[in-house]
This record gives structure tokens, sequence and C-alpha cells, in this order.
């Protein structure tokens, strides 16, 4: 009865989702009040009737009603309640579900949080954000229900993937689904933009927290997916370049270009249609990831199970929604764009860089992903593109980028004098060779020039950012009444710089300084490695709620002091005869010590591989910084103050000079 | 206006790119094994343990050798199916089956009815191996020599029987 | 007049990095890509000696064998016509399993061994890497009831 329940709750959250992308719509289109009325209230029905669709799969999942097939699939009578609850998400059907629950739940975020906005465009923006759920429920109810019935009902079910069956994967999907849903809503403003045919700096203001929030999202739900792979693929490897990261990755970085488009925007009225182009691209590149993940016309360690309807049908809901986006844009952009006069050497040109560079990667990403795909088509055979391709073309890209990471902030807009800027400059690039090169030289550590620019790069990013905040101290008398002048966004953005700067390190240490080594170990044996060594006490049988387990015992002493006691773990998950590999890490700020255990090799000898990974959580550190710094800067009061924001927008209609006394401001 | 034109023809073309990809769906390639005789084994009768069977005991026949396994969801989705297929008689259907148990399989057969004329036992999945079996299901025709003639791949529907297979039996048998 | 100097400078400086990163991308991707060979193709020579390409297909059942040191394994890979030795130094994958398929990277020895740097087995019971079973040139298995898969989109 309940799985009816929910897939009949699924059907009217459809035709809820038609009303609200139809009726808005036409009712701003002709100016009728009512049928724009109808937005919010559609929406908000919609986000329940969808709710009542997830609690009824949870509550088929809790209760372990194995006639549902999806249910069937993905649990199992033995599997703990909260991976039960997990495995909601952790399958094609039930994720497609997670998706449409978080778009109605940021829609209806939209509602509450953008009453102040005119009412003609709020339902342009509920009504865009419709039409891309009405995709979405039709594409569930059509291809893949995750209500449908198994009759007769077996008596237990599949089991969840082991490889998801860890906390990490518990957060890590909704967390990543947060990101690119919420590129729905850039998107959708943007749209109700171009509907209009008007662009006014205010759409940026109402813009921007939404696109900050949905990149920390979506900062988090990369950073965890990398840890996740890091400690449970038992490769300790922690970015592999699979095309279903790329696809989360493509997004991250034009939403990245988007936030630093919009301050050119907010601030200095141009960029417009480079902004709007931004937010359609970061939510198409969310559609096309999806597309990529679920049509299985990629090779991938994560593909999804593959079915060619899927395909076509995201295919063709992608091309409407990306297509049509774009001929409005083609159609409507000449009426918005304004260009404002910058210097060669300004912020604006220096932002423009930033996001040229972002695309570019973005675009090289993009190719590299679907190179294999080209090539197939073309006949021209079966290739892979692997990571050496990926690094060789975005590492290139991205050290200009944090170069210039550090220039903006203290860059003037419109115009800087290329001296002054060079006064301004001279000491940090100076610190920042001085100690790259002290950095590299004086420890003893095998180094390369790649590990100095790394450094250095490192070292020139919080020294700028600190300058950068210095800065603005010194024109105050009162230090305390200075500090809380400077706007929260300015901190945020500081905070976000210092994360690049953490990762940097990591990255840089993590992948010059590790050291790993296959060893077959005997009971009682020992390996030395970078200076720690491991001993081996031997493998005994463990039990897990569903899962029996080889635990190997390891101590690991430094100097004869004990360090740490790791358990690695062989698990095999009966219902899915799948042996996993479960690493055992000692985790610590500078170094992480990783053992995965390999092979029996017979007399109780072991294949054991073993890490030494120095700085290796400097790289989610950065990522978990830099989200911190979006949170702060979309949580400035300009955002808050939502009369503010009306007045703002008529004020912003009048020419620019408003715009430069704000900034002056700021 | 071209710059703003740019982005939709770039779009358009990574669609279409996109779409004929799709349409190289790896389930259309032909198994090299269409055409060659179906391997040799020698296996046990799922129901009758001390009961072998031989490549040689199933010829004489067109028959549908189908694959399945009592963990394999989309077998139980299929075995409606199979069940009409038997009730028709225009073809027999063989089982094998696939790294499974052996109790469990018997008592799937009992409870869900046994469309299967008889059943191989194949628990470390060696006949599948050779007949290249990566999922199940599967069903492969094989005519009367043993030459296998058509191979299906997933679960087969009431279409796929009326589009798909039937045509191919009533070729093979008017041979 | 200035101005519109300078906007042609910004302009000539964005298209050249663009073209740089074009020809960066393209050059990394001439030197980056690696080709798959099916043991077929590799038995009829069409696989390049001293370069890295991929090879795929099932494990050969008790085909695999293990050097003394005990890292060292071997093993035969089959496409049902043809098979290559595969050699390879370290931790095999979870899921490497007689009957597996798998897709290994790596270069051809002079005595035609395959000497692989990496071995990749598809974590799911019923999902084949789509080469393998081009390779194979049978199919996936249909009905995708088995959507296990791993959920990292």
């Amino acid at each position: 009865m309940i799985p009816e329940l929910g897939h009949f709750a699924l059907i009217l959250a459809f035709c809820m989702a038609l009303v609200q992308g139809i009726l808005p719509l036409v009712g701003a289109h002709r100016g009728q009040l009512a049928w724009m009325g109808i937005a919010f209230p559609a929406a908000r029905a919609q986000f329940l009737f969808v709710a009542i669709a997830f609690a009824c799969l949870a509550y088929a999942f809790l209760a372990k009603d194995f006639s549902v097939a999806y249910v069937a699939q993905n649990a199992n009578s033995l599997l703990p309640a909260i991976y039960r609850f997990s495995a909601v998400w952790g399958a094609h059907e039930g994720s497609l579900l997670l998706w449409a629950l978080i778009l109605c739940g940021w829609t209806v975020a939209v509602t509450v949080f953008s009453r102040s906005l005119p009412l003609e465009f709020s339902s342009r923006v509920v009504g865009v954000m419709g039409l891309v759920s009405v995709g979405f429920l039709l594409f569930m109810l059509g291809t893949s229900n995750p209500f449908e019935r198994l009759l007769p009902m077996p008596a237990d079910g599949r089991d969840l993937n082991p490889l998801l069956q860890d906390p990490g994967l518990v957060i890590h999907p909704p967390m990543l689904y947060m990101g690119y849903v919420g590129l729905a809503v850039p998107f959708s403003f943007a749209i109700a933009t171009l509907l209009e045919g008007r662009l006014d700096a205010a759409w940026t203001r109402w813009t921007r927290p939404w696109t900050l929030i949905a990149w920390v999202f979506l900062t988090l739900g990369i950073a965890l997916g990398s840890w996740w792979a890091y400690y449970e693929l038992g490769w300790g490897g922690w970015w592999f370049w699979d095309p279903v990261e790329n696809a989360s990755f493509m997004p991250w970085l034009i939403a990245m270009a988007l936030i630093h488009c919009l301050a050119v925007t907010e601030k200095r009225n141009t960029f417009k249609g480079w902004s709007v182009l931004l937010a359609i691209f970061g939510f198409s590149l969310s559609l096309l990831g999806t597309f990529l993940v679920r049509s299985g016309v990629l090779v991938s360690v994560h593909a999804f199970a593959t079915d060619p309807a899927r395909g076509v049908f995201i295919l063709t809901f992608l091309g409407l929604t990306v297509g049509s986006a774009l001929l409005l844009y083609a159609w409507r952009v000449s009426n918005v764009t304004r260009r404002g006069g910058f210097d060669l050497l300004s912020r604006e040109s220096l932002l423009l860089t930033n996001n040229v560079l972002l695309s570019v990667a973005a675009a090289t990403i993009l190719l590299g992903t679907l190179y294999p795909l080209l090539l197939d088509s073309l006949n021209l055979g079966k290739i892979s593109v692997g990571p050496p391709y990926f690094n060789a073309v975005f590492i290139p890209l991205m050290m200009p980028l944090v170069f210039l990471l550090g220039i903006g902030p203290l860059t003037r807009w419109k115009k800087e004098r290329f001296k002054v800027l060079g006064s301004r400059l001279k000491l940090a690039f100076l610190i920042s060779v001085l100690l790259a090169g002290a950095l590299v030289g004086l420890t003893a550590i095998p180094s390369s020039l790649m590990v100095a620019i790394g450094l250095g790069l490192a070292v020139w990013v919080t020294y700028t950012a600190l300058q950068a905040i210095a800065a603005r101290f010194r024109y105050g008398q009162d230090r305390w009444r200075t500090l809380r002048a400077i706007p929260l966004e300015f901190f945020g953005m500081t905070l976000a710089h210092l994360g690049v700067a953490v990762f940097v390190v990591g990255v840089t240490l993590a992948s010059s300084q590790s050291v790993e080594q296959d060893v077959r170990l005997e009971p009682g044996g020992a390996q030395t490695l970078a200076g720690y060594e491991f001993r081996f006490d031997g493998v005994a049988e463990t039990m897990g709620p569903n899962y029996r387990a080889q635990q190997g015992e390891i101590r690991v002493f430094r100097s004869g002091e004990l360090v740490a006691t790791l358990f690695p773990q062989k698990r095999i998950y009966p219902v899915q005869p799948q042996p996993m590999t479960e690493a055992a890490i000692d985790p610590g700020l500078t170094r992480d010590l990783y053992v995965a255990l390999g092979e029996p090799l017979g007399d109780g000898a072991w294949s054991v591989r073993l890490y030494y990974k120095p700085f290796v959580r400097w790289i989610w550190l950065g990522p978990l910084l830099m989200a911190i710094g979006g949170l702060v800067a979309a949580s400035d009061r300009r955002y808050r103050l939502i009369k503010q924001a009306r007045r703002a927008a008529v004020l912003d209609k009048m020419p620019n000079e408003l715009g430069l006394a704000r900034e002056g401001a700021q | 206006m071209i710059r703003y034109v740019l982005p939709l023809a770039v779009f358009l073309a990574l669609v279409s790119l996109l779409a004929i990809g799709l349409t190289r769906d790896p389930r259309l390639v032909p198994s090299p094994l269409v055409g060659q005789p179906a391997p040799a084994f020698a296996l046990t009768d799922l129901q009758q343990p001390d009961h072998t069977v031989t490549r040689a005991d199933l010829l004489g026949k067109v028959f549908l050798l189908n694959v399945w396994a009592t963990w394999c969801v989309s077998c139980r989705a299929e075995h409606e199916v199979l069940m009409q297929i038997a009730r028709q008689g225009d073809v027999p259907i063989y089982g094998l089956n696939y790294k499974d148990d052996r109790q469990e399989a018997v008592r799937w057969l009992q409870r869900l009815g046994n469309p299967y004329v008889r059943n191989l036992y194949d628990p470390e999945g060696q006949v599948g191996l050779d007949l290249g079996v990566y999922g199940t299901p599967e069903s492969f025709l094989v005519d009367q020599k043993g030459v296998i003639v058509h191979k299906h791949v997933g679960p087969i529907t009431a279409a796929i029987w009326q589009q798909e297979l039937r045509p191919v039996i009533n070729a093979v048998k008017a041979r | 007049m200035r101005r519109r100097r300078q906007r042609m400078v910004l302009v000539a400086l964005i298209l050249a990095g663009v073209t740089g990163a074009t020809a960066l991308a393209i050059a990394a991707i001439g030197q980056n890509m690696l080709y798959f060979f099916s043991p077929t193709q590799i038995k009829a020579g069409e696989a390049p000696q001293a370069h890295n390409f991929r090879v795929g297909g099932l494990v050969v059942a008790n085909s695999i064998q293990r050097d003394p040191d005990g890292l060292t394994v071997r093993f035969d890979v089959t496409d049902n016509l043809n098979t290559v030795t595969v050699a390879y130094r370290g931790i095999l994958p979870d899921l490497f399993r007689e009957g597996q398929g798998i897709v290994a990277r790596g270069q051809l020895s002079h005595e035609g061994q395959f000497v692989a740097e990496e071995v990749l087995a598809k974590h799911d019971e019923n999902y084949m890497p789509p080469e393998v079973h081009e390779a194979l040139q049978t199919a996936e298995s249909g009905g995708r009831m088995n959507a296990v898969a791993e959920d990292n989109p």
C-alpha cells in the first residue's frame, strides 16, 4: 500500500510541476497577477508530494519491503538501518527521487527567501524551475519508477553494493546533488532575466548568494567523494579523473567562474551577458553530468547500470532545456549587455582572465571526457584518456590562475597603475620565492621544480590574502570599527583563497612526497617505510553485521615507539559475493599512514600495501576552508537585507555612479 | 551576432555527438558464438543431482537455452514470460542454472513453476564462461545440429518473444 | 582610441591564451590516449610494441600463477578466441577473480607477455567494462535489474 501511495504522490507532484511550470510563466507573459500568484503555492505543494514519495520509499527500505523491486535490489534484511536509509539513493531510481526532492527544496527556498522580488520576476524563476522538475519527474515516472513491485516477493534482497556501505557515502550524494541541483537556481534566474529582457545589477545581487551556496555544497560534495575514494577504494588515490568525477568537477569550475563574474557584474555592471551564459553553462553541465552517468555512454568506475531508453530521454531533456536556454540567450542577450570601460590592468580584466582560465579548464576536461566517445563515434578505435592528459592540461592552466589569485584582491577596479601594483606586490613575491626556495633547499626531502612552484604559490596566495586584509585595517583609526566595517563577503573571499593555498600545499606534497610499497609480510615480519616500521602481527577472522572479514593487525613504530595500531580488513559480503578491501589509516595533519591488505599468500603471509602520505589531509582541508568561505560570503549583510535589496533594485536602474559609490564602500 | 549564437551551435554539435554515442549500443554487437557450435559440456541435472547431461542429450530439436539464477532479479521478471512460452510449446526451453545454490533453485522452480524441460546445474559458471555469458539472464537459440543461431541478452519480454525470437525460430525450423 | 587599443590587446591576450591551452590539450591528448586491444588483435600483431595500451577480457580459469616472491602474478586473459598472458606485480583489485572481466594497462614484452602496470576489475557482479564485452563480442547483461552500481555521480 505504502509504495502505491508513494507512486501516487509522485504522479500528483508531476501534475503540480506542470501547473508550476506553465501557469506562472504564461501569467508573467500576459501580466495576469492571479496566474503568477500560483507559482509559490504550486511549488510548495509539489515539494510536499515529492517529500511524501521520498518518505514512502524510505519507509519501504526501513520496513524491509522486498516486494518493491528497487528495495529488493539495494537492501538486505541484515543491512544496518542507517545504510537501509542511505540505500534510498544508492542506485539510479532513488537517486533521481533525491534529485527531484532537492530541486523542490531549492524551489521552496526561493519562494521563502525571494518574497521581496517583483512578483513577475519571481514567478518566472519558479516557473522555470517547475519546468525542470517536469522533466525529471517525467523521467522517473516513465523510465525509472522506484516504486515498481516485484511479485512474487523475494525472500530477501540483494543488498546494497558493499562499496556504498560507508558513512561517507551516506552524506556524499545528498551534498553533491544539493550542489548540482542548486545550480538550477542561478540558471532559472538567468532564464527569467532573459525572458524579461532586461538585466540590471539587482539580478546579480539576487543570484549571487544562491550561486555561492550551490557552489559550497558542490565543493563539499566533491571533497567528500574524493575523501571516500581515498579511504574506501583501497588504492590511496584521491582523484582519478574518472568521467563521473569530471561530471561534478566541470559544473564546480563553472560555478566558481560565475561567482567571480557576478562580482564584476554587481560592482561594475559589466560582463552581464557572460554572467548569464555561465549561469546557463553551470546547470547545463550538471545535466550533462547526469546524462553521462546515467546513459552509460562512457566507461567509468562509477557508471550506473545503463539503459539506452534512459539515455535517449535525458539527451532529449538536455537538448530541450539547454537548447532553448541558449536560443533565448542568442535572441535576447544583446538587449541586456552593456559595456563598461576598464583598463588592461584592472580588477575587471584579472577577473575576466580568471573566468577564461576556469572556462577553458572546464572545456579541456569536457574534451578529455568526451574524446573517447568522439573517436568511437567516428569508428577510430576504442581509447581512453587517462589522468596523464588531465594533469598535463589542467595543472598548467591552474598555475597562472593561482598566481593571479594573489594579485586580484589587491588590484583596483577599472584602472590600476602597473608601478603601484608592482610596489604593492614586490614584497609578497620576494617572500614567496625565498620561502619556497628555503623549504625545498633546506629540507632533505626529494624535490623538484614543481614542488618549489607549488609551495611558492601557496605562500604567495596566503601572503597576499593577509596583505589585502591588513590593507583594510590601515584606513581606519579605530581597529574594531574598521574590522566590523569590512564586509563578510571579503572575509569569505579571503578564507576561500586561503583554502586554495592549503589545497595547493596538500596536492604538491602528497603527490610528490608519498611513498608506497607492496610487500609480502609474514606474521612477525616487518617493513620500514619513510622512517616508520610496520610490524605485521597476522590476520584473524572477525564478523560484521552483514559480512565476515579477515582482519590484519599492524603495529607502526617510529624510532622504537609505537605510533599506531592499524586493523586493515578484507571483507566478504555473502549476499553479493564480493570481497572488499577496507584500508586502515592513521590520520594526521602532516601525514597519513595507510595500510591495505592484499591477498593471502599461504603460511599466514599476506601481501600488504603500505603508504606514507604527507599532508594528504590538506587536500580536503582546503576545500573545507573554501566552503566555509563561501558560506561566510553568502551570509553577507547585503543579501540578508531583503528590503534594501528591493530599494537597490530601483536604484540600480540609474546609471552606475551608484554602483561606484557602493563599490567605494567595499 | 555570431558570438551570441556560437554557444548554441557548439551545444548542438555536442548533442549530436552524444546522440551518435547513444546509438552505439554495445548490445547490438552480435556475438561471435552465433553461427558456431554450442560448446560441449557435462553437467548434472538440477533436480536430479545423480544424472549427468551432455551436449548430445539436447540435440535434435531447435531449443532455447536460458541462463538464469535465483539471485538475479530480472530472471524473476522473465520467468512469467518463459512460463507462457513453455505453455505455447513452440520450442523446448532448457535452463542453465548459473552460479547458484541447488536447493534455492529447486525451491524457486517449485514456487514459481517450471518452464524448463531440463535444467543444467552450473555452480562454478564453467559452461557459462564457455558460452561467453556475463550476466543473467541470457538466452541462446540452438538449432537441430547444435549451432547457436541467436543470442538474446537480458530478460525475454512478450514483445521480444514475438518480434525477435519467434521469427528466428520459425526461420530455423523452416530451413 | 587608447581604450580601444587596450581592448584589442586584452582580446589578443585571451585569444593567445585560449589557443595555447587548446594546443596543449591537443598535444596532451595525442600523447596520453590509450588504445584498447583485444587478445585476438594482439595475436594478430595489431598492438604496438613499446607503447602503453589496454587489453581486456575474461580471466581464464586456473591460469593464475604466483611467482615465489608472492607479489608477481601471471594470468591469462581471453576473449573466447585467443588468450594473452598478463604479468602484474602488486596487489590485485578486490573483484579480480577467474572468469571475471578485467582491463589491464601496460605494454607488451618481447616474449609476447603483457606486462601490466594497472589491473582494473569492475565493482559489480553483472557489470562488465564495455570494451571487454565488445572484445568478447558479447553483450552485457540486459534487464538492468542489477542496478547495483556505485553512486558517485
